[in-house]
């Protein structure tokens, strides 16, 4: 129904109460059903600025906005609604899940929304069927392997029919198998994503964009081909291809 | 149970003999049973060392000068402490965790409780997981702890994953805010359950019941 896109950044800027300062102008735009690879070295500012997508820190200076729509973090209301389109996949998934079972995990999204019954509960198996997991259901999550439990995280933010899916170094931690499979799984999603990485083959097999993140500033936008072509770009910023890997 | 005095001792054999057959439907093994029952060993101890002790009447087993009171009260404990781990020991074999905090749950415990009861659930395993990689990395470079001296770094151990924990704990939050938490966990929808399933779950305690009246009545 929307045109507007699904992520809007204006000159935002942030320091953490220590003084650190750790966003210094951002700008960025995000069109609906893009996918979009956010490269940078550690400490470059990614997290931080993922966790204003939804308004978890308020922005100092520069505004959000998702769909067309303002973050304002003093607005309770709105915020929900905000983190109802917004879904932020965190690194560790034993942060993300923490209901006794699958199931209840990912009805608690939904539920905080005001989902209940029947409703709740097919919008629970639907978002297993997405991720493949749908016999899991009633498992607790500590009895899953890593990749498992990481498509489960996806399978709860996936629940709350985001606008827009923030992940957080999706491809850590998991063996080769998983990590096709995660691929597969998000390809296959009809859903704006913004993927927070530094596994640059990863970022090149599912994002036809990517920019890159660095000392606080967004310093390039482009086709993620372009960019990872870009030896000199990369190096300057602490990125670099794996040993053997290259773009053909 | 817990109300039958002592002296009607031919109730405590009824409730035993009941404990078993709910053991034997529910298919537990009595070993089973007995083992994980083992954690009542200290306690039962202290009462046999009861009837030594006291005032009043006495009599005497062989060489051995008893206190009637102490032997009542002692025997009383046994068997009263015995019964109800072994009814404990059936309801947490049979039921899962889960199920026993959603019953407290419905028993009306403050919400806030089973809900830190269900997060300590969820996140013990982690936890232990963690505190195991950190006993696995200390002895791979070569620390055993073997006394006191070493207090201290067991001492650092623990506080640096209590730091860990609490960091964690606030990644949850974070991740719980970012999926609209606001200070209200989904309660578990209710199910259902037929008359049938009630009078099955009942019947023990309806059955130790009319034991209990029944000696008292005779008796």
């Amino acid at each position: 129904m929307t045109t507007a896109p699904s992520l809007v950044i204006t000159n935002l800027a942030f320091a953490y109460p220590d003084g650190n300062q750790a966003l210094y102008g951002v700008n960025l735009i995000v069109n609906q059903g893009e996918r979009v690879a956010l490269l940078g070295p550690n400490g470059a500012g990614k997290t931080t600025l993922v966790l204003h997508m939804n308004g978890i820190h308020p922005a100092m200076q520069g505004e959000i906005s998702i769909a067309g729509q303002i973050v304002d973090a003093k607005d309770k209301e709105a915020l929900k609604r905000i983190r109802s389109k917004v879904g932020i996949v965190f690194q560790d998934p034993d942060d993300q899940l923490f209901m006794p079972t699958v199931g209840e995990d990912i009805a608690f999204g939904p539920y905080n929304m005001g989902k209940r019954g029947a409703e709740l509960d097919a919008i629970v198996d639907q978002a297993l069927a997405q991720v493949g997991m749908s016999e899991f259901k009633d498992r607790p999550p500590h009895h899953l392997s890593f990749g498992q439990r990481r498509r489960i995280a996806v399978a709860t933010v996936l629940a709350m029919k985001p606008e827009i899916l923030v992940m957080d170094e999706p491809s850590s931690n998991l063996d080769p198998a998983s990590r096709r499979e995660l691929a597969d799984i998000l390809r296959a999603l009809d859903v704006t994503i913004v993927m927070v990485t530094h596994d640059l083959p990863y970022a090149y097999e599912l994002c036809e964009r990517a920019v890159i993140l660095s000392g606080g500033i967004i310093v390039a936008d482009s086709s993620t081909e372009s960019i990872l072509k870009n030896a000199d770009l990369l190096a300057s910023h602490r990125l670099e291809l794996p040993v053997g890997f290259s773009l053909s | 149970m817990v109300a039958t005095p002592i002296s009607e001792w031919q109730a405590f054999i009824a409730f035993l003999a009941l404990v078993i057959t709910a053991s034997l439907i529910a298919k537990i093994e009595i070993t089973t049973l007995l083992k994980r029952a083992v954690i009542e060993v200290p306690f039962i101890l202290f009462a046999i060392l009861m009837p030594f002790f006291g005032t009043g009447e006495k009599f005497s087993v062989g060489p051995l000068d008893l206190y009637r009171a102490g032997l009542l009260a002692g025997a009383s404990i046994v068997a009263k402490g015995t019964l109800g781990v072994l009814c404990a020991v059936l309801l947490s074999t049979t039921t899962t965790a889960r199920e026993l905090l959603r019953g407290l749950e419905r028993l009306r415990l403050p919400i806030v409780m089973v809900q830190i009861a269900s997060f300590m659930l969820r996140y013990i395993n982690v936890i232990s997981d963690e505190m195991q990689r950190m006993k696995v990395a200390r002895e791979s470079r070569g620390f055993e702890a073997t006394g006191i001296k070493h207090w201290k770094i067991l001492a650092t151990s623990a506080a640096a994953l209590f730091i860990r924990s609490y960091e964690r704990g606030e990644r949850v939050h974070l991740a719980m805010l970012s999926r609209g938490f606001d200070g209200n966990l989904p309660q578990s929808e209710l199910r259902r359950v037929g008359v049938n399933v009630w009078l099955k779950a009942l019947s023990i305690s309806i059955i130790a019941l009319l034991i209990s009246i029944l000696t008292q009545v005779i008796g």
